[in-house]
This record gives structure tokens, C-alpha cells and sequence, in this order.
């Protein structure tokens, strides 16, 4: 059975201690554990400033997790934990991996369509370093006209 | 003229074409491209609120694909992005 991913970010109240922000972050682990899943990655972007209030908090404690699985079942279990959880204002479960192969394929795709063209024209499959076609520079040009109107 | 039509870059919008206006001489919109296909980002990452601000004016709606010149593909991709990245506060749904 082909592996999962899933992105977990979790908001935690400001007020909220770093050995709470620790105990939840272990608890997702045990989580992970006890599912046979494995964490793959976990980020934390510290206190950040909201968007809106949520809940009178005007900012809060971000944690990115990313899960591998086999099954949803874990990330199920995580969300119950989570949405009764008191110091876990908000909370966000992606299933990132078909989006991550999509975005892998179109790279793919874009890399072999551009190797095979320039290989027709004569040129070796990569591009140098230094050698752009200087999309970016004509497009600044014409944002200053932009502005004459 | 007929070049600078072209310019305007509306691609197949025939509805719009009585809404532009007067057109006076020397007009000249940028031909706008799809900043994701420009830039080649094929995942458009709902935690990357730089890549996402610039798709969303001060009232914090977003800018529909007319305005910002972005292709399908990507409008719809970036609505989701942004979608998350509103449940998260990262950006406002509304700002007054």
C-alpha cells in the first residue's frame, strides 16, 4: 500500500507554556507511534501574529508536523485529540503527497519537453548558467509602461 | 491597433470587449502572464503567505484571474491555497 503524507499545523494560544507546546507535540507522537505511522518532519514557527482574532488571541504558537502513513486513521485520531484539546485554537490536516507527485510530474514533464526542444534546436539538453532567454528583463520594461496609463 | 488589442491580453473574454471603454491613443496594458507559469512554481504552498499576498488586495478578497492575469490551472490551485491559508489566520477573509 502506497505511504500517505499529511501536513498537520496546529495553533496554539499564546499564553500557552513551552512545556505545553512540548506535551502536545509529544502527544502527537505517541499518536504517530501508536498508529505504526512515522513523523517525518516538525516545524516550529514560534509565536506569529493572526490574521484575525481567533477567540480574542491576537496571535499564537504555529507547529507544522508532517506524518507519513498508510492509512488515515491516524490523522483521524489526531484531529479528535486536537478539537478537544483547551490550548489548540485552530488546527489543519492536508493530505499533501498526491499534490507533491502532481506538482514532481509537471516538473518532470516541463524539464523533458524543454531538454527534448533544445535538443532539437541543436543545443545540449541543459541550459548554461548564464544563458536566459531574459523573459524577466522584458517583463519589467513593460511594467513601467504599466504605470504611463 | 488590432496589435494592441491583442496586447491587452483578454484572452477569449468576447463579453468584455464592449465593457473596456473609449481607447485612446497611445494606450498601452501590459500583456500580463501567469506569474506561477513565469516563474515556474508547480506547487503552490498554502504556508508561503509572500507567494499568496500578492493575489489578495486590502479588502482581502481574491483577485479574480481578469486582474491578476493568472491561468486556470493555477487560479484554481492558488483558491485552495488560499482557502487553507485563511483557516490558518495566515491571511484575513475580510479586511475592513
Amino acid at each position: 500500500m502506497s505511504t500517505r503524507q499529511y501536513e498537520l499545523v496546529y495553533l496554539i494560544t499564546p499564553d500557552a507554556s513551552e512545556q505545553v507546546v512540548a506535551d502536545l507535540h509529544s502527544q502527537v507522537e505517541q499518536i504517530v507511534q501508536r498508529f505504526n505511522a512515522t513523523l517525518e518532519k516538525t516545524e516550529n514557527w514560534g509565536r506569529r501574529k493572526l490574521a484575525y482574532e481567533i477567540g480574542h488571541h491576537r496571535e499564537a504558537v504555529y507547529v507544522v508536523e508532517t506524518i507519513n502513513s498508510t492509512s488515515g486513521d491516524v490523522m483521524k485520531e489526531i484531529d479528535r485529540r486536537l478539537r478537544v484539546s483547551d490550548e489548540v485554537i485552530r488546527h489543519l490536516v492536508v493530505r499533501v503527497d498526491e499534490e507533491i507527485r502532481v506538482a514532481e510530474r509537471t516538473r518532470d514533464a516541463r524539464k523533458a519537453n524543454q531538454a527534448r526542444r533544445r535538443v532539437a534546436r541543436g543545443l545540449p539538453p541543459e541550459p548554461a548558467p548564464g544563458e536566459q532567454r531574459g523573459d524577466q528583463d522584458s517583463d519589467d520594461d513593460r511594467e513601467g509602461m504599466e504605470v504611463q496609463r | 491597433m488590432s496589435e494592441e488589442r491583442g496586447g491587452r491580453g483578454r484572452k477569449g473574454a468576447d463579453k468584455d470587449k464592449g465593457k473596456d471603454g473609449p481607447r485612446r491613443g497611445g494606450f498601452f496594458r501590459r500583456r500580463r502572464v501567469c506569474k506561477f507559469c513565469a516563474e515556474k512554481i508547480d506547487y503552490i504552498n498554502y504556508k508561503d503567505v509572500r507567494l499568496l499576498a500578492p493575489f489578495l488586495p486590502e479588502r482581502g478578497k481574491i483577485q479574480p484571474r481578469r486582474i491578476s492575469g493568472t491561468c486556470a490551472l493555477h487560479q484554481r490551485k492558488l483558491q485552495t491555497a488560499i482557502k487553507r491559508a485563511r483557516q490558518l489566520a495566515l491571511v484575513p477573509y475580510v479586511t475592513d
